[in-house]
């Protein structure tokens, strides 16, 4: 190589080193601070959230071990056993959880409803809707053992006795707000396009409602019924002193009844093993019971139009 | 209404007509009867409020506002003060809020900054929505079962290692604040998490491409321009997970070992104003009722108070991303 | 498109092009106030039996809040207030006397957006007629209809699916259908296209024009060849600026040759010309 030649290389080098310090390296340098704690928050928000999916699953594998296990048709139906009593069920725990549920959604569903219709449709922005729309927001995080002591205070003084009636209105008092709620928003979300087009046909407001929100917002309406079916089975604090509990089915709304809930609180705490196993049983059928109307809520919720 | 009338402009074939007299009343009662519902809401609560503060009137007038300083829940005595279990409320519910605040705001954040591809962070949704269904006994029922026996070694080596420090200064014998506390993050978590993550889905995508357009790591736009932006509604989130936390009863009754004491140990067994209800009530006579009436009107000013906040913090929130739009 | 050529009213089937007999709405507007804001002022509107009477305009010159102001859809807008009158067959609709709920029923409305129910295409067209309690053969009425809005042939074979389910423009004629099932007097089209494509657009005009043997038509929209093709009689809407804010009011109305071709106001040939917009 002749002298000229090395001069050119060597100033095409300088050259090139000059570019290189403007040009920046663009390659993953996972190693260097920035990437680095990006990497370890990465990491532990990974943990955190596989760490919180553990107690469900540990519920659900407890639930089917020691609940599955016990499971027959003989705890489904029988009444519950006695201190030393082997065997036994919670059969009049179903029946009485599945009335005064019943009870409770025959009570606050209606009202729910048209407190909704009112909210959502026929005055919005009025001062009681808005009273009403925050104080159905500070009713769901009402404690529900609150709700027992008012039922208690109302309606067991007054009739003298825990009573079936008494679970489900304090059940409805706490369903109350969920169910205001859910169907405001699913009346709201009904397409302004299609009131206006139902009062351009001459509906009255009230047709307008029946004919075209209701229907259209009906599977709204009803996930948010679903949801608060499924909150109210498995509450049972506000059952303790409404409805209390019972050894035997149920033969009147007007005496004290039994539920799962109540079942299961009662028989954790006993020193024996045949009650112990029924709690677990319990357990089992009343997650299930959520379960289903939890499912339920999110296939009608699903569907849209 | 309609005392004008359009009949004898109809054409032949037009079935157009003022709508019936059945219409109208419908129309009316309809209306009337939604009325009459929203406001049957306000009375309720108006009723829940006075029908408990009334109950709790004499209680009030022969205990005074001692009741909420004394220690001593003695019914043969007929001294009664829920000292500890406000005390216990209010620490169980700050672990709670402390554990669950934590691990629901980082479950909101890998929910909505793109960690988990769309169908999996769907599932992982549902996971945790379906940890809020598990019913509160449930919980407890296995708090008892399995959190407590697996807690418990742990417990009594950090006690015999680190005896001094007030947190451990007991061991843990069964039911305890710990086991309590950590049944109430659980609790609490998918309330946070959900929340946290309306909040966070809520910042307008705009705001994300211009803090990667800076070119932000993942963490720096999350710590630096997401939490900030959604600040206000994740603080909401812990406020309302927090006001669950206080009134939850049946798992804390089952958990906390329904002890009037204070202490600052974790592992020492404790008492809630909601479990002192669940656990008191059933069997209580006319005087310890009173009291109890007292004790319940304490629980719904503190948790009334907290969801107002909430609320407040919440609609804040809200207000704020709508003005911006 | 080319549904069924004799399709609706009895005898009125006459020669197509329309005879001016009667003004079938008259609107003498003086004021329209959302709140404080005024919208429109000075606008007097007769509405000719039979004939499409097209609202143009620039936007924001209120030809759509005049359109809802003659069958009181506005008066859904709590700061709605109307000064004047609206005289339909020579009664004022805002008397105080008359429930605007009865007015909508005798003038049909087809707005903007194509606005099926959620329900199906058969439940939509029978909604009105349920709603007036007809108590003859529905069927044949819902049959009636969705010919005479050209759209039968499409949807005979579905008609139990959603209305929802339909394109655009099939949605569009089925909203037609569904306000004409009942045969009301008058139909308003809000910028009945606006959200369709030009194929749909076209088929829609046609059908328009088809309605108006049995129907008195107002037809606002922002497509000035729309209104040469379609209207017999124009209005031109303008904005006056000069009170600080935007109000709208009528500045022409005629014949629709006579608006595009010669209007007398200077304002009306720059608009129809394209100069301003």
């Amino acid at each position: 190589m002749s002298a000229p030649d090395l001069a050119v290389e060597s100033n095409l080098r300088a050259l090139s080193q000059q570019a290189d310090r403007r040009r920046p390296s663009l390659q993953r340098a996972p190693l260097e601070g920035r990437a680095l704690r990006s990497g370890i928050l990465t990491g532990l928000t990974w943990i955190a959230a596989l760490l919180a999916a553990v107690p469900l699953f540990s519920v659900i594998y407890m639930l089917f071990v020691e609940g599955g296990s016990r499971l027959s048709w003989e705890t489904l139906t029988a009444l519950p056993p006695s201190a030393f009593d082997l065997g036994g069920g919670f059969g009049n725990a179903i029946v009485g959880t599945v009335v005064m549920v019943g009870i409770a959604t025959l009570i606050s569903v209606p009202l729910g409803i048209l407190a909704a219709v009112y909210l959502a449709i026929l005055e919005p922005d009025s001062r009681l809707a808005d009273t009403v729309r925050f104080l159905a927001k500070v009713l769901t995080g009402f404690p529900s053992i609150l709700a027992g002591v008012f039922v208690y205070a109302v309606m067991v003084v007054t009739m003298k006795t825990y009573s079936a009636l008494a679970g489900g209105v304090a059940l409805a008092v706490l369903m109350l707000p969920t169910v205001v709620l859910a169907a405001e928003q699913a009346m709201a979300m009904v397409p302004k396009k299609m009131k206006d087009a139902a009062y351009g046909m001459g509906c009255t407001r009230t047709q307008v409602i029946l004919k075209v929100v209701l229907p259209t917002g009906a599977s709204g309406i009803l996930t948010g019924v679903m949801l608060a079916i499924a909150g109210a089975a498995g509450n049972s604090a506000p059952l303790l002193f409404t409805a209390l509990f019972s050894d035997y089915y149920l033969s009147s709304l007007t005496e004290p009844t039994a539920s799962l809930a109540i079942l299961i609180f009662n028989f954790s705490g006993m020193p024996y093993d045949n009650q112990i196993q029924l709690a677990w049983a319990a357990s089992l059928v009343l997650v299930l019971i959520v379960l289903a109307f939890n499912i339920l809520a999110r296939l009608i919720g699903r569907q849209k139009y | 209404m309609a005392s004008v009338s359009f009949e004898q402009l109809k054409r032949s074939d037009s079935v157009s007509g003022p709508p019936s007299s059945g219409d109208y009343t419908l129309d009316r009662g309809f209306r009337a009867v939604a009325w009459a519902s929203a406001a049957l809401i306000l009375v309720l609560v108006a009723y829940i409020v006075l029908e408990i503060g009334g109950k709790a009137m004499p209680a009030i007038s022969q205990y005074g506002l001692g009741f909420l300083t004394t220690t001593e829940w003695n019914v043969q005595a007929e001294r009664f003060g829920i000292l500890p279990q406000i005390w216990g409320t209010l620490y169980s519910s700050l672990l709670a809020l402390l554990l669950g605040g934590l691990f629901g705001i980082a479950i909101a954040i890998f929910l909505t900054q793109d960690f988990l591809p769309p169908r999996l962070a769907a599932v992982f949704r549902t996971i945790i929505e379906l940890l809020a269904a598990i019913p509160s006994v449930v919980f407890g029922l296995w708090g008892i079962y399995v959190l407590i026996p697996l807690l418990r070694p742990v417990a009594n080596w950090l006690h015999d290692v680190a005896g001094g420090i007030p947190f451990f200064s007991t061991s843990l014998s069964g039911p305890g604040l710990a086991p309590a506390a950590l049944v109430l993050a659980i609790m609490i978590l998918p309330t946070v998490a959900s929340i946290s993550v309306d909040a966070l889905r809520q910042i307008p995508y705009k705001v994300k491409e211009a803090a990667y357009g800076m070119g932000t790591t993942r963490w720096e736009a999350i710590l630096k321009v997401m939490l900030p932006t959604a600040a206000s509604g994740i603080l909401a989130a812990l406020v309302l997970g927090f006001g669950r936390a206080l009134g939850e009863t049946m798992a804390l009754a089952m958990l906390i070992g329904n002890s009037n004491q204070i202490s600052l140990s974790l592992f020492a067994p404790a008492n809630t104003l909601a479990a002192l209800l669940a656990s008191s009530f059933p069997e209580a006579g006319q005087v310890e009722i009173r009291a109890l009436m007292y004790a319940a009107l304490a629980l719904l000013a503190i948790t009334l108070i907290v969801n107002a906040v909430g609320l407040a913090v919440m609609k804040f929130a809200t207000r704020k991303f709508e003005a911006e739009r | 498109m080319h549904a069924n050529p004799k399709m609706t009213a009895a005898g009125a089937s006459t020669a197509p092009a329309p005879v001016g007999n009667g003004v079938v709405m008259d609107c003498q507007l003086q004021k329209v106030f959302y709140g404080d804001f005024l919208a429109v002022r000075d606008s007097s509107l007769p509405l000719e039996k039979n004939k499409i009477t097209g609202f143009i305009g620039p936007s924001g010159c209120g030809k759509s809040t005049v359109l809802r102001s003659l069958n009181r859809m506005n008066d859904l807008i709590p700061a709605f207030r109307f000064e004047g009158k609206v005289t339909y067959h020579g009664q004022d609709i805002y008397d105080k006397k008359v429930d605007p709920v009865v007015v909508r029923r005798y003038i049909g409305m087809v707005f903007q957006q194509p606005n099926p129910f959620a329900m199906s295409i058969y439940d939509n067209v029978a909604f009105g007629l349920r709603l007036n309690g007809f108590k003859g053969n529905l069927d044949e009425r819902v049959e009636k209809a969705l010919q005479g809005a050209a759209c039968w042939n499409e949807v005979k074979d579905k008609l139990k699916n959603s209305g929802l389910s339909l394109s655009g423009g099939q949605q569009q004629r089925l909203c037609i259908a569904r306000a004409i099932a009942t045969e009301p007097d008058v139909l308003l089209m809000d910028e009945p296209c606006s959200a369709l494509d030009p194929i749909a657009t076209r088929r829609v005009e046609e059908l328009m024009v088809e309605l108006k043997e049995n129907y008195t038509i107002a037809l606002v929209t922002h497509n000035m060849q729309q209104a040469m093709r379609v209207a017999d009689t124009t209005a031109f809407f303008g904005v006056d600026i000069s009170q600080g804010s935007r109000t709208g009011y009528l500045v022409e109305m005629g014949p629709t040759k006579k608006v595009f071709e010669e209007p007398e106001q200077q304002l009306t040939r720059e608009y129809v010309r394209g100069e301003f917009s």
